[in-house]
């Protein structure tokens, strides 16, 4: 009897004491470096942007992204724990500090920016919603899917953008709606679903990798706005402007023309603004608390933003998606950033 | 002289200090235990509630009025994108109900079945029963789904291919279509007429056991069920003249559109949930009856029953004392298992409210604490009943 009432009240005041403990605010910075390497969540596999290879290799968009930030506060590339994320468990994942930044072919909404305690911090690929069918239907818009079956995956802003295009088309549909890609996939091409529906750039990438690409039509319309971004937890303006500038940077260094192959004699240039981009003058780094030099580690890890592009999903890649809206706005595309100075 | 000895004066048992008194110490340690509880809970709320505030997560329960904009494949009750996600979360729990409860009555008609045949003397049923058993409990029941669903949906035509069944139906990888009851202004009398056949039939069920008992005869009940259930609501439905139109499917399109649809997910998740779980309950099943003594059987058939009637009227009556306990863990089981439907893409609670709810509003904890709610509250609504059921099946012993 004596005992269980020592135990008892000494759990209770245990239990009291861990949980006053607060946590102040987080300075991720900090903690990035003081553990020497980058928790990065991404997709659990979508060709382009994240996936893993046959050895466990990460490659894609959004794995670049992750090893330029690694490199910026870092100064390697390589320092990076990839933490794959469903649909699901992403934001949780951020919330939680699982991961430390979610690069996740994340679309950037309101209801995101704002009620989950995240903040996105830019827009490294515009997208949007388009709809992806097999050739044999004959379909050849997105207006004539009326009563179609359609497969999708859970949760995503792709479920939304549907129940709102059918709607003010005043067309109905079917919803077939799974929760991991290879089901849906599988379902699509069972004949579940007449119509496969993720961002354009998703639809690429699972087309290719049929193993007959020209059974399958991407309809042209583009039924909504998906920007595409990184997103860390919200109160930590330091670690945000980190994240923004080193996407920043991938656009001001194919501006300058600065290329994982040149950076290295372009350290020798003598064109002022060459010379401020790789930290050779002026304090670049030191507001944002990293190197000055940070671009020049982050163009050897990955190059520069055009390049990291067509490596992953342009044309060095088997999807093949042109630079579009993703190009530079001095290009035609609106990818703009603000000058490194 | 004689001393007057003076009665001893009533003494009760020495009373020790109050601090020392059993009764009094364990109350003591029972409140202590009580307010350390509820100070842990408090400490808990308040703490995730403060955390959640402080990173600027939405928290509170309002966003159960907000618009869903999304649909729902397969839905008992009337929705649409324009409907709140508090009656999505109604159209998962209802889904969830449905294929809980199709799949624990499938599963146990099932498993009775192959339990039974399990200690037939033919040998061949009782190997094949055993094969069932063995290779149904051993594959984890994702990959049991994963078969019924894909190797299923890969063996039927596409829509304008279907294979056509008489009356009106197809078959196709959409779905079973059939033609579907439209009832007209008169159907309500052949309604009534069916709940006054059941419960006519009831009550000729209990009388007809009374009669027996009192009197040896027995009435055949079974017929009489029919006719008052069938035969009778036929009647009132030919001479109020047919009050009952029919709905056929027809292609339109992509799809098929009018009559009633079981999509392929439903199916798959009910076929692959009540396989899985009769092998189960098949065991549970022989174990009972095994566990029923020998003696019993014997003498049944001593005093002339068959076989089959030792077994129905002897042996499984005693052995439900052992099959039900473990019985409603089975149960349990089924219906935390329909919550594996997200990967088929059956809309149960769990991917509907779980799934797309918490995505769209990034409140994790009230949804979770919900979710867990709702399944604690099927799971102790379905083990009271059992225990109910229990408690009248106990045999009352002397």
């Amino acid at each position: 009897m004596k005992r269980i009432a020592k135990l008892t009240t000494a759990a209770a005041v245990g239990l009291l004491g861990t949980t006053v403990v607060a946590s102040a605010q987080t300075k991720t910075l900090d903690t990035v470096k003081q553990r020497g390497s980058l928790s990065c969540g991404v997709n659990v596999g979508l060709a382009g942007f994240s996936q893993p290879d046959d050895k466990g290799n990460w490659t894609g968009l959004d794995v670049d992204y992750c090893k330029a930030i690694a490199a910026a506060v870092l100064g390697d590339g390589t320092k990076v724990k990839y933490v794959p994320t469903t649909a699901k468990e992403r934001f949780t994942a951020l919330q939680s500090g699982e991961i430390d930044v979610l690069i996740r072919n994340t679309t950037w909404t309101t209801a995101r920016d704002s009620s989950l305690g995240l903040i996105f911090a830019g827009v490294n690929y515009y997208d949007g919603q388009g709809f992806m069918v097999k050739a044999s239907l004959g379909v050849k818009s997105a207006k004539e899917l009326n009563g179609a079956t359609v497969c999708v995956q859970t949760g995503t802003t792709t479920e939304l953008n549907l129940a709102d295009y059918f709607k003010a088309n005043k067309m109905t549909y079917k919803p077939v709606v799974f929760e991991k890609l290879d089901e849906t996939m599988q379902a699509y091409l069972a004949g579940r679903c007449d119509v496969y529906t993720t961002d354009q750039s998703g639809l690429y990438s699972n087309r290719v990798q049929q193993p007959k690409p020209e059974d399958h039509v991407v309809l042209p319309e583009v039924i909504s706005k998906e920007p595409l971004g990184p997103s860390v937890r919200q109160g930590d303006d330091q670690w945000l402007t980190v994240v923004k500038w080193v996407h920043y940077a991938l656009l001001n260094a194919e501006e300058a023309g600065i290329t994982q192959a040149n950076v290295g004699e372009m350290l020798n240039s003598t064109n002022p603004e060459i010379k401020r981009i790789l930290g050779k003058d002026g304090e670049l780094g030191k507001g944002l608390g990293l190197s000055n030099d940070f671009v020049v580690n982050v163009v050897k890890a990955v190059g520069n933003y055009g390049e990291l592009f067509e490596r992953n999903v342009g044309t060095g890649s088997r999807l093949k998606i042109a630079r579009g809206l993703n190009n530079l706005w001095s290009k035609g595309g609106i990818q703009y950033a603000p000058p490194l100075r | 002289m004689a001393v007057a000895t003076s009665a001893r004066p009533a003494r009760t048992a020495p009373q020790a200090a109050f601090f020392y008194r059993p009764e009094v110490r364990q109350a003591i340690y029972q409140i202590v235990t009580v307010v350390a509880l509820v100070v842990l809970f408090w400490i808990l709320i308040t703490n995730t509630a403060a955390n959640l505030k402080r990173q600027n997560i939405a928290s509170g329960f309002g966003f159960i009025d907000r618009t869903a904009g999304f649909d729902v494949s397969q839905h008992l009750i009337p929705f649409d994108a324009s409907m709140t996600y508090g009656r999505a979360f109604l159209v998962g729990l209802l889904n969830t109900l449905l294929v809980a409860g199709l799949g624990i009555v499938l599963a146990t008609m099932l498993g009775f079945v192959i339990g039974i045949a399990r200690l037939s003397t033919n040998w061949l049923v009782a190997r094949l029963a055993t094969v069932y058993v063995e290779v149904i409990r051993n594959v984890p029941v994702l990959l049991q789904l994963f078969f019924w669903y894909f190797a299923v949906l890969k063996s039927l035509p596409v829509p304008r291919q279907s294979h056509v069944l008489p009356g009106g139906g197809f078959l196709n990888v959409r779905g079973l279509y059939l033609p579907a009851p439209v009832p007209e202004a008169g159907f309500e009398a052949v309604a009534l007429t069916v709940l006054i056949g059941v419960v006519a039939s009831i009550a000729v069920y209990f009388l007809a056991r009374r009669r027996q008992m009192q009197t040896g005869q027995r009435l055949p009940v079974l017929w009489i069920t029919l006719a008052l259930v069938v035969l009778l609501p036929l009647g009132v439905f030919i001479v109020t003249g047919q009050p009952l139109s029919w709905d056929y499917p027809e292609l339109k399109g992509f799809n098929f559109q009018g009559g009633m649809v079981m999509q392929p997910e439903f199916v798959a998740l009910l076929l692959g949930l009540s396989i899985y779980t009769a092998s189960f309950i098949a065991e549970i099943v022989r174990s009972g009856i095994q566990g029923v003594s020998k003696g019993q059987k014997e003498a049944a058939l001593a005093i002339g029953l068959s076989k089959g009637q030792s077994l129905r009227l002897v042996v499984v009556p005693q052995a439900m004392r052992i099959i039900i306990p473990p019985l409603t863990s089975q149960f349990l089981n089924l219906t935390k298992n329909s919550s594996l439907g997200v990967a088929i893409a059956y809309p149960d609670l769990v991917s509907i409210w779980s799934g797309t709810v918490l995505n769209q509003t990034g409140q994790a904890v009230e949804v979770i604490l919900i979710t867990m709610g709702v399944y604690l509250t099927l799971s102790l609504i379905t083990s009271g009943f059992m225990n109910w059921f229990n408690a009248r099946m106990a045999l009352v012993e002397r």
